[in-house]
């Protein structure tokens, strides 16, 4: 009996692996490289402050318990989510990108920003929206790009475009004072946030040695230099420690 | 044929009317900018000049480009008439004074070339600064009707959340505002439109609306007409209600508050009907800087004060806009903020750091009135001095009592055993007290005896405990005059007599006090 159940958790972890493989995306129409990778945590998960949602019972009846702060999220493997993962430089120097036509949604729902962490285009349109019927403002604190402020008092969405590369642009609402999300702005499609296993994965890359940036919010940044040829996929994986 | 051509060369070489050129020189505009402004701005224009580390709210940093008042949308820069506004008109509320009368056209043409020259925006050309168009108000707005309009969007687009209730900045997160550069920032005071930076009249709040102050927590609300949760007229109906918080006129100050006789007994509550039938008076404060430690950011801008008597005694009555009632934890950060934030005198020594130190209030007399027909010595106006002390009414919210004693200066203060009757309501962002005593009393000596008739000097000084403010870091006034009018003799023939004699004597009082303003401009 024991022996069958051996047998059988081998059959399903065989298949669970052979699904992940052929889950595996296929490149892009163009081709191109890929980078992915997985971000560590090491040292002592630190205890983020409880957020007192008594203010508003709207967003504080969305959550089972109480909910806690953002800054520091380490998935239950030991990774670290929220990391922003983007190339920072080799790009040839002819690479242009268009702006995709679809928006990227920035949803304020129980007075927290989803995500928390999100990178898009130069010249695409972030959706801002609010999901909770009440009174938000949403502050862009963008230095090369202009910033801006505006007031969402109802559900609603706003949308708007950002003309430079910047990261971050820290976001942010003053209403609620724990409401903090990062916004990057990028001439290009090839980044990525660490989600809750800790991974990422840059694809389409073009041949060549590019500079890969992590970022967090509270433990900065660290680079890796990945150098992709064809359709080769590299794995560029980082760790930020405890502080 | 020379002739020809040369006057052609200099019809070319003309600046054309549009020009502005001749009046924007950014060579004369540093000059006039390092004389007048880098003590504040700083020399890069990063808004930290040798006097910047005491101000709240902080000079305006020029190089990101970013405005608070503008007519542009959120996030815009703002146009030339935008700046030339700020730098005639300067900033009410904040340290940034009005130039126009300081520095010539071409001096503030050219300085504000000059402040452009600290943000690259305003070299690239792919920015159109455009002023957005600003429909007229609609009519009426003052009227019942258009304020519960007003009132009921105040409500729902949550203006509440920061600026209160009541609208005297004192909503649930105000304790947390903070602006871009982190600096502790407090909710605007809609009672107070004199203060508001952009200024106070209902078209200068609708565009408030519109626009955001960037760099603050404030948003533009301009989305909201877009998206056709509101339409324009509503947004200026809450322009309107914003404006009706505030008197029609910003206060006058008038050196006399008069305390009428009223029959019966005067009102020992702060909420006595008698209150709405007396006339109040207005009394500016500012930050006690003239003794160490100074404190540069007073919370308290001024007080409302009224008074009555029935003859045997006074009662004062005291209201003034305070976001919190102290002490309280909600704001223990907020002040530890602003400490952080305001730097004292004593250099060297680190930040205080926050306690829950409570409101206080004071009111002063001089010990004895003035002796002699119109003499006005009075002892100095800042607490007295160690041989020259004055006589104190005080109020403190925690433990909340009333005392009074005699000031030896700021450090020395000695209660009496006499105290003044206070009480005190704390109702959404404002504070109103009522102190009362009898006009005469036993300690003669040091307890002032309030007489009808005379010009009885006063003072005030208010402590705001969630700011910080405790001890020498207070609001405080210089000398007023309180008058108890007498009771209306049955002899009617005598009252046109009285009146031009107590007209004539207040009126000695003010020019004697005018010719004294040389000497008190200091504070001021």
């Amino acid at each position: 009996m024991r022996k069958l159940g051996a047998v059988a958790a081998t059959g399903a972890v065989l298949a669970l692996a052979l699904a992940a493989w052929t889950r595996q995306p296929p490149p892009p129409a163009q081709g191109g490289g890929t980078v992915s990778g997985k971000v560590k945590f090491t040292g002592t998960k630190p205890t983020m402050p409880k957020i007192d949602m008594t203010e508003e019972p709207k967003c504080k009846a969305k959550y089972q318990g109480v909910p806690t702060d953002e800054t520091v999220v380490v998935n239950a493997n030991g990774t670290l989510a929220n990391v922003f993962v983007y190339v920072k430089s080799g790009l040839p120097a002819s690479y242009t990108a268009s702006a995709p036509a679809g928006p990227v949604t920035l949803d304020q729902d129980g007075c927290r920003y989803h995500p928390h962490v999100l990178g898009i285009q130069v010249g695409q349109t972030l959706a801002i929206k609010n999901s909770d019927g009440i009174l938000h403002n949403i502050k862009a604190k963008a230095k090369a790009n202009r910033p801006f402020n505006i007031s969402q008092p109802t559900v609603m969405t706003s949308n708007k475009t950002f003309d430079k590369p910047e990261v971050m642009v820290a976001l942010e609402c003053n209403v609620h004072g724990w409401m903090h999300a990062w916004l990057a702005v990028l001439p290009h499609p090839f980044f990525g946030v660490s989600g809750a296993d800790g991974s990422f994965t840059l694809k389409g890359l073009p041949p060549g040695t590019y500079t890969i940036e992590a970022w967090h919010e509270k433990y900065g940044t660290q680079t890796a230099t990945v150098t992709v040829a064809g359709s080769e996929t590299k794995t560029a994986d980082f760790s930020f420690a405890a502080k | 044929m020379i002739d020809v051509g040369a006057a052609v060369a200099l019809i070319v070489m003309l600046p054309s009317p549009a020009s502005r050129l001749p009046m924007q020189d950014t060579t004369r505009g540093k000059a006039v900018y390092v004389k007048w402004c880098a003590g504040c701005h700083g020399d890069t224009g990063a808004g930290d000049g040798v006097a910047a580390a005491h101000m709240l709210p902080r000079p305006r940093n020029f190089t990101g480009g970013l405005y608070k008042i503008r007519t542009t949308a959120s996030g815009q820069l703002p146009t030339d008439a935008d700046l030339l506004r700020a730098i005639d008109e300067g900033l009410p509320g904040s340290a940034m004074p009005g130039w126009k009368g300081r520095l010539s056209d071409a001096e503030r043409r050219s300085v504000l070339a000059y402040i452009k020259t600290f943000s690259s925006f305003f070299a690239d050309t792919s920015q159109h600064v455009v002023p957005l168009k600003f429909s007229s108000p609609p009519g009426g707005g003052t009227g019942a009707d258009a304020l519960k309009v007003g009132r009921q969007f105040y409500d729902s687009i949550g203006c509440r959340k920061c600026h209160g209730d009541q609208g005297r900045g004192d909503g649930p997160s105000a304790p947390t505002l903070k602006d871009d550069a982190d600096f502790p920032i407090f909710a605007a005071d809609l009672h107070q439109n004199w203060r508001f930076r952009g200024g106070g009249a209902v078209e200068d709040i609708y565009r408030r609306l519109r626009t955001g102050l960037d760099g603050t927590p404030m948003p533009s609300f301009a989305d909201l007409i877009d998206q056709k949760f509101l339409t324009d007229q509503e947004l200026w109906r809450l322009a309107q209600y914003v404006r009706s918080l505030s008197p029609a006129a910003p206060p006058e100050v008038r050196d006399v508050v008069h305390a009428p006789q009223i029959p019966g007994t005067v009102p020992a509550s702060p909420d006595d009907s008698t209150w709405a039938r007396v006339a109040r008076y207005w009394f500016p404060l500012v930050g006690q800087v003239i003794h160490k430690s100074r404190w540069f950011a007073p919370a308290v801008s001024g007080v409302w004060v009224q008074a009555v008597h029935d003859g045997k005694r006074l009662a004062l009555r005291v209201s003034w806009d305070d976001r919190t009632e102290s002490p309280d934890t909600a704001w223990l950060k907020f002040e530890q903020r602003i400490l952080q934030t305001v730097a004292g005198d004593d250099s060297g020594s680190p930040p205080p750091q926050a306690e829950p130190w409570p409101d206080q209030l004071a009111v002063q007399f001089p010990r004895r009135l003035p002796e002699g027909s119109g003499g006005m010595e009075r002892p100095y106006f800042l607490m007295g001095g160690a041989t020259d002390p004055v006589y104190q009414w005080r109020w403190i919210s925690r433990p909340r009592h009333a005392f009074a004693g005699l000031a030896r200066g700021i450090e020395r203060f000695d209660t009496l055993p006499g105290a003044p009757a206070g009480q005190a309501t704390y109702d959404r962002g404002e504070w109103r007290l009522v102190l009362t005593r009898a006009l005469a009393t036993p300690d003669t000596a040091n307890e002032v005896q309030l007489e009808a008739g005379r010009a009885i000097p006063l003072a005030f000084f208010a402590w705001d405990g969630s700011s910080g403010e405790h001890g020498s870091r207070m609001a405080v006034s210089t000398w007023y005059f309180l008058a108890l009018d007498r009771p209306t003799p049955p002899g009617v023939f005598i009252s046109p007599v009285l009146a031009m004699l107590v007209t004539l004597g207040l009126g000695l009082v003010v020019v004697r006090r005018a010719q004294r303003r040389g000497g008190a401009r200091h504070i001021s």
